[in-house]
């Protein structure tokens, strides 16, 4: 319900205080400031995000500099409060380097994918059968192989880096967001206001502009979202894999590689990536369940 | 007589029916078949049958939202099917469309007065006047602009949306409106009222309606002229009162027999038609109705009945009347 929902009178003409109507996107602010959850998501997030791009402030240690007397000391050694990795290089440091890397890889296919897959989907859906065919087609070979396949096989053909790791997973997310689009398009594109625009004499251009966008928009930007935890995850994989970022960068993912050889010696510091992947992709997928629950609003 | 504002000629659209691997068209909807008709200016013509007839594909084959893929349709003389652009966007400005469903008819994401106000920026009014300009019509159709004016369409009833879908069809000042269901979705008192509305918007604007619709009581209160369809086809078309007198074709018999009237002498007395139409996919041959009508004969499935005149104006397709032209069937 919004909150400031339309008087229902028979004869229209009431006279009430004209209360001032809310738009649309400050209802969608309004219901997402009263769910604790997607706050808390979002304030956690936040958090991560602050402390990954003032790592270069943060970090008490050079992230690549080592020493060979303190490897793998244990969280809560003094001056080193996460402990230190195998090669004796401060964890906390390199957790707050590594976060920039892996949003990054993470945030960046996602909206490369947003951008490139709503404008082709909403192409397929609205211009016509032709157009539709040719692109959802296309659409269709890609998912026809799993996406952590997809991913590794054209990374693994592109070489190891941070460059080819952002392609390989916006091809990969690409077709999902695709699909969407054009989902939501045709599903719109059936509505009577649109054939109103037309019937008005607008050509296509002015409806897309007017009507569809706002409309489509909205979901697939959810749908977006849902996907970053996942590239997040994915590009992590990628690093874990030895086809991502390349050592002695710091990455979340090829942080876990690397660690996971000193297990036995030191449990706890190897599963500290793994717990930043898992809390970063975590307040991401419950944000935008919060996104996708204030979003859906018809009076 | 002068010439008709709007003629429609042998209108015949049939919608695909596509399936299997690449999408090969299977069988065809005979949604709407053959049907011609005129409208005079300032005149309400209703357009009445079931569900399924084919009433809607022809307001958006007069609209040319859908093209035909037979027929033509010409407004002051003009072939609107086959209007360049440019014209097509001038003509636009004379026809328009209210469409049946007020929750679909208006763009959840854009208040009210930008919706109405769209189609004036669209032909290239400034932004300021075209508001103003809303905002009066707005007013005019029983809204106030300056409560309702900047309101999304989820806020207002249905009875409020459906003026602002009429508000946007007539911001453009146009001299045909087609009405699609205008008033099915509103319940009996809103609809009393928006019909009023539409009677006098027509009679202060000068304006000819196309009123298409099931409900035979909105129907004879609005309409002039009456044309009753079947399974995509016209059976019969007269003046409302001759239809509602003295109903000729089987079909229109039965329509108003199951029509719950409001007038006690009119109250049924005979059983209406049993069943649903047939499938539009595969009609049945020859007149469309013989499978549900009572009087059927072997020659009804033989070919279609040509059209009877059995009064001045009142024309009716069925056997019935060719074999005694003068009397009841």
């Amino acid at each position: 319900m919004a909150p400031l929902a339309g008087v229902e009178a028979a004869t229209d003409a009431v006279a009430a205080v004209p209360a001032a109507p809310m738009s649309y996107w400050r209802t969608v602010g309004w219901r997402l400031g009263r769910d604790r959850t997607t706050l808390a998501a979002g304030g956690g997030l936040l958090v991560i995000v602050l402390a990954a791009l003032l790592a270069p402030w943060l970090a008490p240690y050079d992230p690549s500099a080592g020493s060979i007397r303190l490897r793998l000391a244990w969280p809560g050694t003094p001056g080193h409060w996460l402990g230190t990795d195998e090669q004796g290089r401060d964890m906390l440091s390199r957790l707050l380097w590594g976060g920039r890397m892996t949003l990054v890889a993470g945030l960046t296919p996602v909206l490369v994918a947003f951008v490139v897959g709503s404008a082709l989907g909403i192409a397929a859906g609205f211009v016509g059968r032709t157009t539709s065919t040719l692109i959802m087609r296309t659409m269709d070979i890609f998912y026809a192989f799993p996406s952590v396949l997809l991913a590794i096989a054209i990374s693994g053909a592109l070489g190891p880096g941070l460059a080819n790791t952002l392609i390989s997973l916006s091809i990969v997310f690409i077709p999902r967001v695709v699909r969407v689009a054009e989902s939501a398009t045709v599903q719109v594109k059936g509505l009577e206001y649109i054939a109103a625009a037309r019937v008005s004499g607008a050509g296509m251009g002015a409806i897309v502009r007017h009507h569809l966008l706002a409309n489509v928009l909205g979901p697939i930007l959810v749908f977006a979202s849902t996907q970053v935890s996942l590239s997040i995850i994915l590009a992590a994989g990628l690093s874990f894999l030895g086809l991502g970022v390349t050592p002695p960068a710091a990455e979340w993912g090829l942080m876990l590689n690397t660690l996971r050889q000193s297990i036995y010696v030191n449990a706890l510091v190897p599963a500290l990536p793994g717990l930043a992947i898992f809390a970063t992709s975590m307040a991401f997928n419950l944000l935008s369940d919060g996104l996708r629950d204030a979003m859906e609003v018809r009076g | 007589m002068t010439a008709p504002l709007l003629r429609a000629r042998g209108l015949t659209k049939h919608f695909p029916l596509r399936g299997g691997l690449l999408g090969r068209t299977r069988a065809w909807v005979h949604a709407v078949d053959g049907v011609s008709f005129d409208v005079n200016a300032g005149e309400t013509l209703g357009i009445v049958g079931e569900s399924g007839c084919g009433k809607s594909t022809l307001a958006r084959l007069l609209l040319r939202l859908v093209d035909p893929d037979a027929g033509t349709v010409t407004f002051e003389g003009e072939d609107v099917l086959r209007a360049s652009p440019s014209r097509m966007k001038r003509l636009r400005r004379d026809l328009q469309l209210v469409f049946q469903d007020p929750y679909a008819s208006l763009n959840p994401r854009l208040p009210i007065e930008d919706a109405v106000a769209f189609s004036l920026l669209v032909h290239g009014t400034p932004r300021g006047e075209a508001r103003e300009r809303a905002r009066a019509l707005l007013g005019h159709v029983g809204l106030d602009p300056r409560m309702h004016g900047r309101r999304y369409a989820h806020e207002l009833s249905g009875g409020q949306r459906q003026r602002v879908n009429i508000a946007r069809a007539l911001v453009l000042d146009p001299r045909l409106l087609v009405l699609d269901e205008p008033v099915s979705a509103l319940d009996k008192s809103v609809q009393a009222q928006v019909l009023n509305l539409l009677q006098d918007l027509k009679a202060e604007r000068a304006l000819t309606y196309v009123l298409i619709s099931h409900d035979l009581n909105v129907i004879e209160y609005v309409s002039d002229r009456v044309l009753v369809m079947y399974l995509g086809e016209v059976v019969e078309t007269g003046s409302a009162e001759a239809l509602a007198e003295s109903p000729r074709h089987p079909y229109t018999q039965a329509l108003f027999a199951s029509a719950p009237s409001m007038d006690p002498d009119r109250r049924m007395d005979r059983p209406p038609i049993a069943g649903d139409p047939p499938n539009p996919i595969d009609p049945p041959s020859g007149c469309r109705f013989r499978t549900r009508c009572p009087f059927a004969m072997p020659r009804c499935a033989e070919a279609p009945p040509p059209f009877v005149s059995v009064d001045p104006g009142h024309e009716v397709a069925c056997y019935l009347y060719e074999l005694t032209p003068a009397a009841r069937g």
